[in-house]
């Protein structure tokens, strides 16, 4: 059954829908508007007044900088390792068949089903029994875990959904394994890798249970905010970079979503 | 003469399955070759080993003179058409037809001008610019082609061709693979399991049946000479007879194959014993258009005729007689 597009949905269903994406959204709205806000110690509705100062504060926080900067250095290098880690692996899985090949493909997915407190207490144990002191590469490290599902997926779908005589049919024009997968594999996967890495980056990006075992001392801006949130002063400044972040990362996502939109219609294969 | 395709006791075997069993095959250069067999006979095994998508177990396989084994597909001067097609759905028919020149270097201007004349020569001319998407099966069969052919291969592979297309369009592709083979002058190994595509458009045709081959020759061969029943019965659907029942008309104890439209078919006359016809039983006809199919029962063997349209035909159940011409009755090699 499928309601034809002049017909309207009744007066309830419409407020329903409205109350529901309210709820939603509601929320992101208020951390907006205490961005602007005057008072600094705590949270009060409604704000007393208004001011954009705390962009000025916000931006000559050196520790926000540093937070920043530690967590797009962390999602970039763990959605690369991500990238090729989860192409190879989902080619494996998807074009041969070899013992142990179900078992692989439970034990990649595992990361993203398991509680991210387990990842992260398992990671702890295994650094400190490996000697191994905290730096940027055991935050990497815990983000790829799960980093590598999300790529893994998306990347299975799509060569599950492509033709596995296109590649035959490549090396029989000639191509050898590096040209076949540049001029037939990478183009169509390519709008699958991208949805994957996204959310790949966004996932990494905002991560705090695996990070919190696995950072030391170290700050990602998640666990900044985490502790910003406890200390009395200069609390809208939490809510600027929220904001910022939130108005910075929409962008990409727009890109992301129109381009696979656009690929996917010339694979001829909806999502 | 070197053979375009030889393979000398060349075996594919999957564990213990034997796809291909100590097969050996020559195919003349310039020949229109046809591997006949029901689904899993080892014809598409046989066509993936010329292509260098499998290595032989065993044997040896070589192409034009050279040794195959261990070369891969990519070094081959062999092209496919898949029986899928499978055309690159990112590319447009132009870059498809072209990608074998684009991997080899050759510049643009050359590969779309050598890939236009490769799409003129399937009769689609200025299709370059559409996806793959937008054809339809038969165009897209004839992009296939031309992606194969514009590399100018020595072999030309065709994994049944004309599976996908309906009946017209099957026909029609008959006759222009045919009509560009030989205007070509390329050797085409085509795999099928249609008898009458294997027997219209092969100069020979090899049957398979369990991973080897049971007979190679002219269609003319095939058909009125089988020499297994397998082979009787595959091709043409030819009734087997059992070497008793052949023995009574050729005096030989061996068993026989004989084609349905050389069975006529008689009403039994009242009376009158059927002394030199066999006298049987009409169970069923089977409209055809220009024939009419009959299953008859003949003292408990079932034996088909084909008749032409327009005889009268008897009611079924009813009591007939059937004559033959005895040099039409094929007396096969396989021990009785």
């Amino acid at each position: 059954m499928r309601s034809d597009g002049s017909q309207s949905a009744p007066l309830g269903l419409k407020i329903a829908a409205a109350c529901g994406l309210l709820f939603l959204h509601l929320p992101i709205l208020l951390i907006f508007v205490y961005a602007f806000t005057t008072e600094e110690k705590s949270f009060v509705w409604p704000p007393p007044g208004l001011t954009t100062q705390w962009f000025a504060v916000t931006w000559n926080r050196p520790d926000v900088w540093q937070a920043l900067s530690l967590s797009v250095r962390v999602a970039a290098i763990s959605t690369a390792i991500a990238l090729i880690l989860g192409t190879l692996c989902s080619a494996a899985v998807s074009r041969t068949r070899f013992f142990g090949r179900e078992t692989i493909s439970l034990l990649v997915i595992l990361p993203i089903a398991l509680p991210g407190i387990i990842t992260g207490i398992a990671l702890r144990s295994a650094f400190s029994l490996a000697d191994i002191p905290f730096s940027f590469w055991t935050i990497v490290l815990g983000h790829a875990t799960f980093c590598v599902v999300v790529v893994y997926n998306n990347a299975v779908a799509r060569f599950r959904r492509t033709s596995g005589s296109m590649i035959e049919a490549s090396m029989d024009l000639g191509a050898d394994g590096f040209q076949t997968f540049r001029h037939v594999v990478l183009p169509n996967i390519a709008t699958a890798l991208l949805a994957g890495g996204m959310l790949a980056f966004a996932l990494s990006f905002d991560e705090v249970i695996v990070t919190t075992f696995t950072a030391g001392q170290q700050q990602t801006l998640p666990i900044w905010m985490l502790e910003e949130l406890i200390r009395p002063r200069q609390r809208p400044v939490t809510n600027v970079v929220a904001m910022v972040v939130m108005l910075v990362t929409l962008l990409p996502i727009l890109a992301a979503y129109y381009l696979s939109r656009d690929g996917d219609q010339i694979a001829g294969s909806g999502k | 003469m070197t053979s375009a395709v030889s393979f000398q006791k060349a075996s594919r075997h999957f564990g213990s399955v034997r796809a291909v069993d100590a097969v050996d095959l020559d195919i003349a250069p310039g020949e229109f070759f046809a591997m006949l067999g029901p689904s899993g006979s080892g014809k598409t095994t046989c066509l993936r080993l010329i292509a260098g998508f499998e290595q032989p177990t065993s044997g040896s396989i070589s192409i034009f003179g050279d040794r195959a084994e261990g070369v891969p597909p990519y070094r081959r001067n062999v092209n496919t058409v898949f029986q899928d097609y499978a055309l690159f759905p990112h590319l447009n028919v132009l870059d498809n037809v072209a990608y074998g020149l684009m991997v080899k270097g050759v510049g643009k201007a050359e590969r779309h001008k050598a890939a236009e004349e490769a799409l003129s020569l399937v009769r689609l001319p200025g299709y370059g610019a559409r996806r793959p998407g937008q054809l339809s099966g038969g165009q897209r069969q004839r992009v296939a082609l031309a992606r194969a052919l514009v590399n100018q291969p020595k072999v030309l592979l065709l994994d049944e061709p004309l599976g996908a297309l309906d009946l017209k369009l099957r026909e029609n592709m008959q006759e222009e693979l045919k009509s560009l083979q030989k205007a070509l002058g390329i050797t085409f190994v085509f795999v099928t399991h249609d008898q009458g595509e294997a027997l219209s458009m092969a100069d020979r045709v090899a049957v398979f049946n369990d991973g080897k081959i049971m007979q190679i020759g002219t269609p003319e061969d095939i058909y009125q000479r089988p020499r297994t029943r397998f082979v009787a019965d595959f091709v043409g659907s030819s009734n087997v007879l059992p070497p008793d029942f052949v023995q009574r008309y050729s005096g030989q104890h061996r068993w026989g194959s004989l084609r349905p439209e050389s069975i006529r078919v008689g009403r039994a006359a009242k009376g009158v014993t059927s002394g030199e016809g066999v006298s049987a039983r009409l169970v069923s006809t089977n409209y055809l258009g220009a024939t009419t199919k009959l299953a008859l029962d003949a003292d408990g063997l079932r034996l088909h005729a084909i008749v032409p349209a327009g005889i009268a035909l008897p009611a079924e159940g009813e009591a007939v007689v059937l004559t033959f011409n005895r040099e039409h009755l094929h007396l096969m090699d396989e021990p009785a």
